[in-house]
């Protein structure tokens, strides 16, 4: 194996060392949980909304260097920035934040758009929830 | 900060005595062995004298080794070289746990038309001895079962194997890339016909091996040019490498004994060290039939690699067999061999440690393993989910 640490870019090495807003958040307002297909590895995130902007955003991953470091990457781009704006994230933007991955590394910046994506849809459907229930209760 | 190598079963380090000896045949002795001037008779007088040395290791006569360009090579020889040799048998016995070197020339085979039965391996990854008599057919050509592994250490009785084998009148082959110069390893104790080696891993240079071929053994050479090695594999010779190989076997003979009680000792050292401060972390291969350098462990909810890198960061150079750090994004096959899941074959460790590893170095490794376990456990999306 080559030097592990030239493999990955510099920003990738400091958010592997320091990564920021690992944990988890009590009563989330959306909590994505994915594996991934290729090595098998899982990453869970979880946001915080308020008026529609992402306030705070926590992950905890099982996964190679580039797979924390991406997860830590998400977390920091999407907190202040709106639904609609953290939708447009994509894995190949967190991976372009990052300085570039390795091409093997590429996949594990999926799992973090997919975590991503998955919280937001988490999110979506308890809103739609909340908003039924809103809803009944108007109508008693 | 001092780095601490802990990965000898990767490659190691050529020894300065055999660096030493190698560097005369780069251009003062330069010469084409097959020349007869004087040049090439002094190359040539060098490679006899490596091919002395060499069997000496293994306890073989002169003429039956055959230099390779290292242990891939002496393991293609050796099974398409007897497959290839006897068009009557198209089977061969191996095993769920071999290297890639054989498994991958197995596979080759089978797509044209070769059957080969792969044999499983118990939990602590050795061969039932009985598999290999139940699955011998009048059409199997050879057996071809490792020495010992070269992630998880454990040590396979060939012995028993070849008597099985031989009694079948069927050819057995070992690779004892990870033993020759670890353990004792003598051909007609082991009682094999072919047995592969390599340089590197016994503290010689990269690109040079060799394939004991037992007298008499019917073989297709795998690589057809001029005459060299008696006409076993053509090709101009390495000689600084063909010398460098022999002057480590050498000292490999004498230091063995030794190095083999050290090495051992260490690495129960480590193991202990690791087991006693770290919950959730299993020894992979056999407690005690196990190569004397070899640890491997799984650190519950932690991924390889991870933890490689922040070894890294500390100095400590080791080696996984998490999908995430193997090319083919395949987690290690000899660990799912031996029935761990997809998570404990990700969250592995291996440290192999060598001539020059020493206890401070397993001390310290003993000291930020689990600082580093704690720190990636704490980031671990399955812990929570197991608490
Ligand atoms: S998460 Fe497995 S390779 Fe990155």
């Amino acid at each position: 194996m080559p030097d592990i640490q030239s493999l990955y870019s510099e920003k990738v090495m400091d958010h592997f060392r320091n990564p920021r807003n690992v944990g988890e958040i009590e009563n989330p307002d959306g909590t994505g949980h994915v594996g991934n297909p290729i090595c098998g590895d899982i990453m869970e995130l979880y946001i915080k909304v308020n008026g529609n902007i992402i306030t705070d955003a926590k992950f905890k991953t099982f996964g190679c260097g580039a797979a924390i470091a991406t997860s830590s990457m998400v977390t920091e781009m999407v907190i202040g920035k709106t639904i609609d704006e953290a939708l447009e994230i994509s894995n190949k933007t967190v991976a372009e934040a990052l300085g570039g991955l390795p091409a093997a590394k590429m996949h594990c910046s999926v799992l973090a758009e997919d975590a991503l994506r998955s919280a937001i849809d988490d999110y979506h459907s308890k809103q739609k929830k909340q908003s039924k229930t809103k809803a009944k209760a108007k109508k008693k | 900060m001092k780095r601490i190598y802990l990965d000898y079963a990767a490659t190691t380090p050529t020894h300065p005595d055999v660096v030493e000896a190698m560097l005369p045949y780069f251009s003062d002795s330069f010469g084409n062995p097959s020349s007869i001037y004087s040049y090439g008779q002094e190359a040539k007088g060098a490679v006899e004298k490596a091919r002395e040395q060499v069997a000496a290791l293994i306890g073989a006569r002169d003429d039956e080794v055959v230099f390779t360009s290292g242990g891939t090579e002496a393991d293609n020889s050796a099974i398409q070289g007897v497959a290839l040799a006897d068009p009557e048998r198209n089977h061969i016995i191996t095993s769920a746990t071999e290297h890639h070197a054989v498994i991958e020339t197995c596979r080759f085979l089978e797509r044209r038309g070769f059957k080969v039965t792969y044999l499983p391996v118990d939990k602590e990854g050795l061969i039932n001895p009985d598999d290999v008599r139940n699955t011998i057919t009048e059409k199997t050509c050879l057996v071809s079962i490792m020495h010992a592994n070269n992630e998880i250490g454990t040590i396979q009785p060939i012995k028993e194997l070849a008597v099985i084998a031989r009694g079948a009148g069927v050819l057995i082959h070992t690779d004892a890339v990870q033993t020759a110069g670890q353990i004792p390893v003598n051909v007609d104790d082991l009682g094999v016909d072919l047995l592969s080696i390599s340089a590197h891993k016994l503290y010689g240079p990269k690109g040079v091996g060799a394939l004991y071929i037992r007298k008499g053994t019917k073989l297709v050479p795998f690589m057809h040019g001029g005459g060299q090695e008696r006409n076993r594999r053509g090709s101009t010779e390495n000689v600084p490498g063909i010398v460098g190989f022999g002057k480590a076997t050498e000292i490999a003979r004498n230091v063995i004994a030794g190095e083999i009680e050290r090495q051992t000792q260490l690495r129960n050292h480590l193991i202990s060290g690791i087991l006693e401060q770290i919950d959730g972390v299993r020894l992979n291969g056999h407690p005690t039939n196990r190569l004397p350098n070899n640890v491997n462990v799984s650190v519950d909810y932690v991924e390889g690699e991870s933890m490689l890198l922040n070894l890294d960061l500390e100095n400590i150079c080791a080696s996984t067999g998490s999908a995430c750090s193997s090319s083919s994004l395949e987690a290690s096959h000899v660990l799912l061999a031996l029935g761990l899941t997809h998570e404990q074959a990700h969250s592995s460790l291996r440290f192999t440690v060598g001539k020059w590893t020493t206890d401070e170095d397993i001390d310290r490794v003993s000291e930020v393993l689990p600082r580093v376990v704690a720190r990636l456990r704490a980031m671990s999306p399955l812990l929570k989910s197991h608490k």
